[in-house]
């Protein structure tokens, strides 16, 4: 138990009841299941001002209402929300790996190939380690730096604490709680995640990225992101880690929320790579995000870079909503599948206002007996002058077990929209291989530099540090898949 | 023996297509096999790189030591087997200067030498294309996407330049090429040519051989090699046609 928990109960047994808070806690077992006292809970360890607990439980009352959305092309159980633990601090308590040795050699084998640190290492897979390394006082170092432009990144947690002003403004301001029934699960019980706020006229000197804001935190299971980018304003934030996390919880579901004011740009990329499940489909998680970004000045942008290669199920469309005239949103995703891992993904664009573009760029490849869904929505509302989109799918299938789905919809109540879409499902080339195995490259390579070549178009858009980490995890992703 | 083909036979869907095929290859020599349209030549340039789409009937073939049919495609590539295509492949997305740094270091890896780094890779690279009078900006674009015919061609040979093989076979290299770009393609494979290495060279056409001289041109008809001999078998062809060997 962390001293900021210790301290939390300490506060909570001095103010017994008062948020009537009765049910008996042990301390070092939470309990499992979903009931106002779990919120009640939360809210309490996270010490939070009375308005969010508030906000929380109004959430909850809205799911308990609601029925999870049906329209994936996904097929799993029906989830339990009974029994998940919905506050486990710090994360797999009892089940640490003492050091590497206890660790799945796989894992390690591929923080090997991916060329990650051996300190880091730990810290992903788990291990509990006490010495305090660089990232950390890295981290500090950076947090002075953008403090001096007046930037606030922090976690949600702590903005609550000490920006209520902002996010009484902006929380649940594009994805409200009452959304869908993962949007209303999340609001009612997430536990951190990232807080950004970026003045007017502030270009973010660096990438902004979890991994900076101190390894140790737990995030992961209800994460909630809000990144709100001022006036003239930029940055860009990178979410996850391309290497594969040791996690225990089997449903995620994470929120977040942009939002940029006129004339600034927000670029947001994510490599996930959670636990996808063994290779007899055993396992893996249940990622079920919900990103939405508003372009709510004039001028303004938003990017979503996704490349998606782990979860059991994926289930995400980050969204922009083009308020803003001429304002612009842009969706860049490659999604690869493997073994029995099943990806609903896509993109949702609203336009709004007058000139507003939005651009969709999707890469799909499916291998061994997958499921790749592209399911995406464009529409264009009657005031949207002269809107245009273009939309690019492309999926790409390794082997004849697996599946690639395209479901694009467009809809338009303004007649001078301009609508380009553009789709290809192709099976990789016997000929290409062929081709570069004459060369002298192995089947696995050739496969690798194909699929990474297929990528490239949405790859590119990532930040340069982050681009050769990806492309090591695409070749990763489709071994022992070939052949 | 450097590469020795004996008696093979193969067929393809139920269709014969090599019958009973000798030709044997000794290091330093230029060979050309010409022959009608469906003669099998190409099919004997895929057998010899290893497409699995063939049924192998009868026969052996040797090529510096090993039964061929022991490696794959990869594997023969490394031991230094390089086709140069008839109809080379667009790769979308993939750039020339990985892909041949891979290829070019896994033919090192078996033969247990040392990788080349980035930067030697990338001056050999920038040599060799400039040889061929290849543009630099050709370089920076992904692997024959978009390139024309002849273009595609003069990358067949950068690639064989760079990769340097024991036995080159090029499957009618010279098809879709004007006479300037025939020339450039041809000059690279005679700077290529040494004592120690080898070239097989399927053609349809004699023009091609006014340029690169073999020193034996056999006749192929049929999925046989019916003549063999000197220079003179492919003046003979032009004047005449296949007609007198069918």
């Amino acid at each position: 138990m962390n001293s900021e928990t210790l301290n939390t109960l300490d506060t909570y047994s001095k103010n017994k009841y008062k948020y009537g808070f009765v049910t008996e806690i042990d301390n070092d077992k939470p309990q499992k299941g979903l009931n106002e006292d779990t919120i009640k809970f939360i809210s309490l360890k996270k010490n939070e001002p009375e308005w969010m607990l508030e906000w929380r439980l109004k959430a909850f009352s809205k799911w308990k209402k609601m029925k999870d959305p049906k329209w994936s092309n996904l097929s799993f159980p029906k989830i339990d929300y009974q029994d998940i633990y919905y506050y486990s601090a710090p994360k797999g308590f009892d089940k640490k790996p003492k050091d590497l040795s206890e660790v799945d050699p796989k894992l390690i084998e591929t923080y090997n190939k991916l060329g990650i640190p051996l300190e880091e290492q730990k810290v992903l897979a788990g291990v509990a380690v006490d010495v305090v390394f660089d990232s950390v006082s890295v981290a500090t170092t950076y947090k002075g730096e953008l403090e001096k432009l007046g930037i606030i990144f922090c976690s949600i947690g702590e903005a609550i604490q000490k920006h209520a002003d902002l996010i009484k403004k902006y929380l649940g301001s594009v994805i409200p709680p009452g959304d869908h029934s993962f949007s209303a699960l999340n609001s009612a019980v997430f536990t951190d995640g990232s807080f950004v706020y970026i003045p007017e006229g502030v270009k973010c000197p660096m990438e902004l990225s979890t991994y900076f804001r101190i390894n140790a935190e737990n995030t992961g299971q209800f994460e909630r992101t809000l990144i709100i980018a001022d006036k003239g304003s930029y940055v860009s934030y990178l979410e996850g880690c391309t290497a594969p996390k040791r996690d225990d919880n089997q449903l995620h579901a994470a929120n977040v929320e942009l939002i940029a004011l006129e004339d600034a740009e927000i670029k947001y990329s994510t490599v996930q790579n959670w636990y996808p499940g063994d290779e007899d489909g055993k396992g893996g998680i249940y990622n079920f995000v919900t990103k939405r970004g508003l372009c709510a000045g004039k001028n303004s942008k938003i990017s979503w870079t996704q490349v998606e290669t782990g979860s059991a199920i994926t289930w995400k469309y980050p969204s922009c909503i083009l308020k803003g005239d001429n304002s612009i949103g842009e969706f860049y995703s490659v999604a690869i599948t493997n073994n029995f891992q099943q990806a609903d993904t896509g993109t949702k664009m609203t336009h709004i206002g007058k000139n507003t573009k939005s651009k969709i760029i999707s890469k799909g490849i499916s291998l061994g007996k997958s499921q790749n869904t592209y399911r995406g929505e464009v529409s264009f509302l009657r005031k949207a002058e002269k809107a245009r989109n273009y939309t690019q799918c492309d999926s790409l299938l390794v082997g004849n077990q697996c599946g690639a789905h395209t479901v694009p919809y467009i809809e338009s109540k303004n007649n001078t929209a301009v609508i380009e879409h553009e789709a290809s499902t192709s099976k990789i080339n016997e000929d290409q291989l062929y081709y570069c195995r004459q060369r002298g490259l192995s089947h696995e390579e050739a496969v690798s530099l194909i699929v990474n070549g297929f990528c490239k178009q949405v790859l590119q858009e990532l930040p340069m540090e982050f681009a050769v980490e990806a492309q090591k995890l695409v070749s990763i992703s489709l071994e022992g898949s070939v052949g | 023996m450097f590469l020795e083909i004996k008696d093979l036979s193969v067929k393809i869907e139920n269709k014969n297509i090599l019958k009973s095929l000798n030709l044997n290859i000794n290091k330093g020599e230029v060979h050309a096999i010409m022959g009608p349209n469906g003669s099998g030549k190409s099919t004997l340039a895929n057998v010899l790189a290893g497409k699995e789409d063939y049924e192998i009937l009868n026969g052996k073939i040797n090529f510096k030591d090993n039964d061929l049919f022991d490696l794959n495609i990869e594997e023969r590539a490394q031991e230094g087997m390089f086709l140069a295509f008839q109809y080379p492949v667009e790769i979308p997305g993939v750039n020339i200067t990985p892909f041949l740094h891979s290829a070019i270091n896994s033919k090192r890896k078996r033969m247990n030498e040392d990788e080349i780094d980035n930067l030697s890779f990338a001056k050999l690279l920038k040599s060799r294309a400039s040889d061929l009078g290849i543009n630099i900006d050709m370089l920076k674009r992904s692997v024959n996407t978009g390139f024309s015919g002849g273009e595609k061609k003069r990358y067949e040979i950068l690639q064989m330049s760079i990769l340097n093989p024991d036995l080159a076979i090029l499957d009618e290299t010279d098809s879709g090429l004007d006479i300037d770009a025939l020339k450039i393609v041809t000059d690279g494979v005679n700077k290529l040519k040494t004592k120690n290495n080898s070239f097989l060279i399927i053609t349809h056409y004699q023009k091609l051989l006014d340029y690169i001289k073999p020193d034996y041109v056999h006749v192929m008809v049929n999925g046989s090699i019916v003549k063999s001999g000197g220079s003179e078998i492919a003046a003979e062809i032009e004047k005449d046609g296949f007609q007198k060997f069918q």
